[in-house]
């Protein structure tokens, strides 16, 4: 079921409704409910999934809570008779239990994820090599159900194990509970990854119906339609247009597919997660924030800590950091700092974690050839501009006054946003060699662009008003941005505060969604002439 | 509690408004069939008549080979009949039975005319021509099924109560059109009657026409969805004491032929269940002539050649289903008076615009 | 203490590490300095910093940071 459905509005106001019905005790168990109804509309196969990597991370976080909890105790009883030494001694072998314990729950559900997900793309790749020496033998694709969301419960459960051998969060002792907890439906889809500690507490705790939190959680929810169906699914016609014939549009073309694909993700995704955040606080949950205005990034390090953010925090905190310090990286670290000197010695470890951490966060991204060289590619910029930074530095001091000019700040920003964009044309074409093909044609088809401004632009199926309407719209994302960031105030908040204020906003964005957002059976005036019969 | 009382009124004054604006959007952005494709306008033009109380003695149902083949002021003018066509663009079976079914609830007509060629369909076919049909009822039960029945994979249901949600990307083709019928339509067809006075010959020969067709790939059987609903159709004309009458009428033309097989069917069915079916295609004593009497090369009739078979086809009613002339009620003549006149105007400026 | 100040103002000359307590929430370390820092800290304290340690409270401030490294060898 999709966001953007007349099954799914109906039923979330459906849930809400019952949800402030039920005594509050209750309440999660409604949502609980609704969750998994949610998951099984959208694919009866589905559950089943869903349901292995709920009850063994039950299995495997509770293991893990009675561990540590017979631990203390035995520490507890024999306070007296253990000296510091062989307290350390038992904590430590106690601790690898738990490891061991944690490796087994990580490497069941990572392995279903991997098979799932991965397993076309390995034997494509075992294919093409083995294509190499021999013409005719190859092996069979399999043809794997991949379920909705999976790489996102995944990662927010899998982070819940790691944080329950960490003791960063409490193992739950209801099962149910933790059901809850990975399957919370408005984040099913695409996330934020949470954390346990996070969103545990607010899941459970009752909510009774306020104001505070309706409203402005209906603002955002239509204003994360708004951006999904005026903006990200018109441009999408045009994007798919320019995809769909790579041969037919480069240059000029290839430039506005950069452009326009940046509006597209940004009002897609961040879309998407002010459709979740909304529906939380309708319901009285704090669910994280995913963006803190990510095309405002002067650098594209700040640029990934704005973006996606709950993705990032799991990846630094569950890889790049327990890499990075790792024993045997700590040793190489060592060892290249003796042999190659201290400046390079100490990038080493860090580097390679870094690469590490983003080929894995390509290979998340899909399961293709396109997500690992667009993840490579983005940290190759990092550490590029990691190992500028002396040279930055010096040029600072020379112009003291350029990071006080808005001008300069203007600048890095489209610089940070156009390299961005370039390197997510990636996604768009999913095919390596073609992508940077495409690119390429900016720097020399120039013809295109007289084409282009003749009136290609309306061929891409996506006509003038529709282009201006896009337009208005994308500056009205832009002035609410600009104004949250300003006035570091959150404006739907500031709007519920009269009511009437947010019946108005309301009204209007249901009105210009159902006008102008793209969705059903688009209207096509030759599919009614009637020709024939 | 007064926050509580004020946040209520506000919510449903805001409610009321977004759904009158929506509402009046809605009128704006449907479709109006007022030029071009004018067939999507047929079917809400029934209810003009019913809004008047008016009765007609013979129904007709079906596709385009219904509303280009009969002229009702021809049978007054010439019989002294009334009669009404709902027929609309491709429309399916189940679409002919409910709008019958609906039909009824209106008024009683004696014969019940239904065009067999949409029996080869057994499967909801064009969402386009869906809603040329199934967009002009009115809200009823009757529409609730005729919809469910003929909806496609990728349509819903919601669409066809509030339009809107299928029309909204229509904002950016408006034309004056629009604006100007948003209220009110014009009539466009003669009781359903759809003019065409254009010429364009048939040059192949029937036997021609056949070979073509014989050597496309076809299912000779008829879909048993379709009989399924001929059966409910001729039930509901039972209970409604009226009689059915099957018709094919006469078309020459490859692309869409009615084959052999499927006439043998249709002729069995109609035997067992004691109805009469009529095949005009090869009916010389109607006397279509396919060099002056089609608009586009046979598949339709124009109105001359629709002229013809209505004339043939007013007969049968006299002569065997005594259908008698209501020409001596004032009342009802006169109506019929302007509808002739009317009818007679278009055809004649038709023809002049040529 | 004055140890980890040096090391600190090895990775950012331009900050005054003292009187600082929003090292993390304010960005001035990133992902990156932190990973060379805990390398230095573990080399030059001679303890190891594991995973779970690294949160922004502790790396906050330096007093944060110097409180968690004797709590360390403390274990």
């Amino acid at each position: 079921m999709s966001f953007t459905s007349i099954g799914f509005i109906c039923f979330l106001a459906a849930t809400v409704v019952l949800y402030y019905v039920f005594p509050k005790k209750h309440q999660w168990k409604l949502l609980l409910a609704a969750s998994l109804a949610f998951y099984f509309i959208a694919g009866e196969w589905y559950l089943p999934y869903i349901l292995f990597t709920i009850i063994s991370s039950y299995i495997v976080a509770r293991l893990m809570r009675k561990n540590s909890e017979r631990e203390k105790l035995y520490i507890e009883q024999n306070r007296d008779s253990l000296d510091k030494d062989a307290r350390k001694a038992y904590k430590a072998a106690e601790k690898k239990k738990r490891f061991r314990i944690l490796i087994l729950g990580l490497v069941l559900n990572f392995g279903i994820l991997a098979v799932l997900k991965y397993t076309g793309f390995t034997v494509n790749n075992i294919n093409s090599i083995i294509g190499i020496f021999s013409d005719n033998v190859s092996l069979p694709l399999p043809k794997l159900l991949l379920p909705m969301g999976i790489s996102f419960y995944t990662f927010q459960t899998m982070g819940y194990l790691i944080d329950v051998y960490r003791e960063r969060t409490q193992a739950e002792t209801n099962p149910f509970r933790l059901a809850l907890f990975v399957s919370f439906f408005p984040q099913l889809v695409q996330g934020p990854i949470s954390r346990h500690g996070d969103l545990s507490e607010q899941l459970f705790c009752g909510h009774s119906a306020k104001w505070e939190n309706i409203a402005p959680g209906m603002i955002r929810v239509a204003w994360g339609f708004f951006k999904k169906l005026v903006i990200a699914d018109t441009v999408m016609i045009a994007i798919k247009s320019i995809m769909s014939s790579p041969e037919r549009y480069s240059g000029a073309y290839v430039v506005f597919l950069i452009l326009a694909y940046s509006a597209q993700i940004y009002a897609d995704f961040t879309g998407g997660i002010d459709i979740t955040i909304g529906i939380g606080e309708m319901l009285g949950i704090r669910i994280k924030e995913n963006f803190d205005h990510p095309f405002a990034s002067t650098s594209t390090k700040e640029y990934w800590r704005r973006w996606h953010i709950t993705m990032g925090t799991w990846f630094q905190d569950y890889i790049f950091y327990p890499l990075s310090i790792c024993k045997p990286m700590q040793k190489l670290s060592k060892w290249s700092r003796a042999k190659m000197g201290p400046a390079l010695g100490k990038r080493i470890p860090v580097y390679l974690a870094t690469i590490v951490t983003w080929f894995v966060t390509g290979l998340w991204h899909g399961a293709s050839w396109n997500f690992i060289v667009w993840g490579l590619l983005n940290c190759l910029v990092i550490l590029v501009s990691q190992e500028l930074q002396p040279l930055y530095t010096k040029f600072h001091n020379r112009f003291p006054k350029l990071n006080d000019s808005y001008a300069y700040t203007l600048f890095c920003r489209t610089r940070t946003f156009l390299l961005m964009g370039l390197i997510r044309v990636l996604d768009c074409y999913r095919d390596v060699p073609l992508t940077f093909k495409s690119v390429g044609t900016v720097f020399y088809d120039f013809s295109s662009w007289r084409e282009f401004f003749a009136g290609g632009v309306f061929d891409l199926g996506v006509g003038p008003r529709e282009y201006i309407v896009v337009a208005l719209a994308i500056v009205t994302v832009c002035i609410v941005s600009k104004f949250q960031r300003a006035e570091g105030i959150s404006l739907r908040h500031k709007i519920a505060e009269r009511p009437s204020l947010a019946f108005l906003c309301l009204s209007v964005l249901v009105v210009v969604i159902i006008i102008f957002g793209s969705y059903g059976i688009g209207f096509d005036a030759s599919g009614f002439i009637y020709n024939q019969f | 509690m007064r926050k509580e009382i004020k946040i209520t009124i506000f919510a449903v004054v805001s409610l009321i408004i977004v759904a009158v604006l929506l509402h009046l959007c809605s009128l704006v952005l449907r479709p109006k069939y007022m030029s071009q494709p004018l067939e999507g306008a047929l079917i809400a033009e029934y209810y003009g008549e019913v809004d008047k109380g008016r009765q007609h003695q013979v129904l007709f149902v079906g596709d385009c080979e219904v509303y280009e083949s009969f002229v009702p002021p021809l049978l007054w003018e010439e019989y002294g009949i009334t009669s009404y066509i709902r027929g609309s663009a491709q429309q399916l079976i189940w679409q002919s039975y409910y709008l019958l079914e609906e039909t009824f609830r209106y008024e009683s007509p004696k014969v019940v005319v239904f065009n067999v060629l949409s029996m080869k369909y057994g499967e909801p076919q064009k969402e386009e021509y869906n809603r040329m049909t199934l967009d002009g009822m009115r809200n009823s039960p009757v529409k609730h099924q005729a919809i469910l029945a003929s909806m496609t994979k990728e349509e819903n249901i919601a669409s066809y109560y509030f339009p809107i949600l299928r029309y909204h990307s229509r904002w950016k083709d408006l034309t004056a059109e629009d604006f100007k019928f948003m209220f009110k339509r014009d009539t466009v067809s003669h009781n359903g009657y759809l003019m065409q006075t254009g010429i364009r010959p048939m040059e192949k020969s029937f036997a021609e026409q056949e070979a073509e067709a014989i050597n496309k790939i076809y299912d000779p059987d008829l879909p048993a969805t379709a009989f399924e609903y001929l059966d409910k159709m001729k039930e509901l004309c039972k209970q409604n004491g009226a009689e059915l009458i099957l018709i094919k009428t006469p078309t020459n033309s490859s692309t869409y032929w009615w084959y052999d097989e499927w006439d043998a069917q249709i002729a069995g069915y109609a035997e067992q269940n004691g109805l009469d079916y009529y095949n005009f295609i090869e009916n010389e004593a109607i006397g279509i002539d396919w060099q002056t009497d089609t608009y586009d090369r046979g598949l339709h009739l124009n109105v001359y050649g629709a002229e013809k078979l209505t004339k043939h086809f007013g007969e049968l009613l006299v002569s065997e289903y005594g259908l008698e002339s209501q020409q001596s009620d004032v009342g009802v003549s006169s109506v019929w008076k302007t509808k002739t006149e009317q009818y007679y105007k278009q055809k004649e400026e038709m023809e002049r615009g040529q | 203490m004055d140890k980890l100040i040096e090391i600190l103002s090895d990775l950012h000359p331009d900050i005054d590490f003292e009187s600082e307590d929003g090292l993390v929430d304010n960005g001035i370390l990133d992902s990156l300095d932190i990973v060379t820092l805990i390398t230095e800290i573990n080399d030059k304290f001679d303890v190891s910093i594991p995973a779970e340690e690294i949160i922004p409270e502790n790396f906050n401030s330096v007093q944060a940071l110097f409180a968690l490294i004797e709590k360390l060898d403390e274990e």
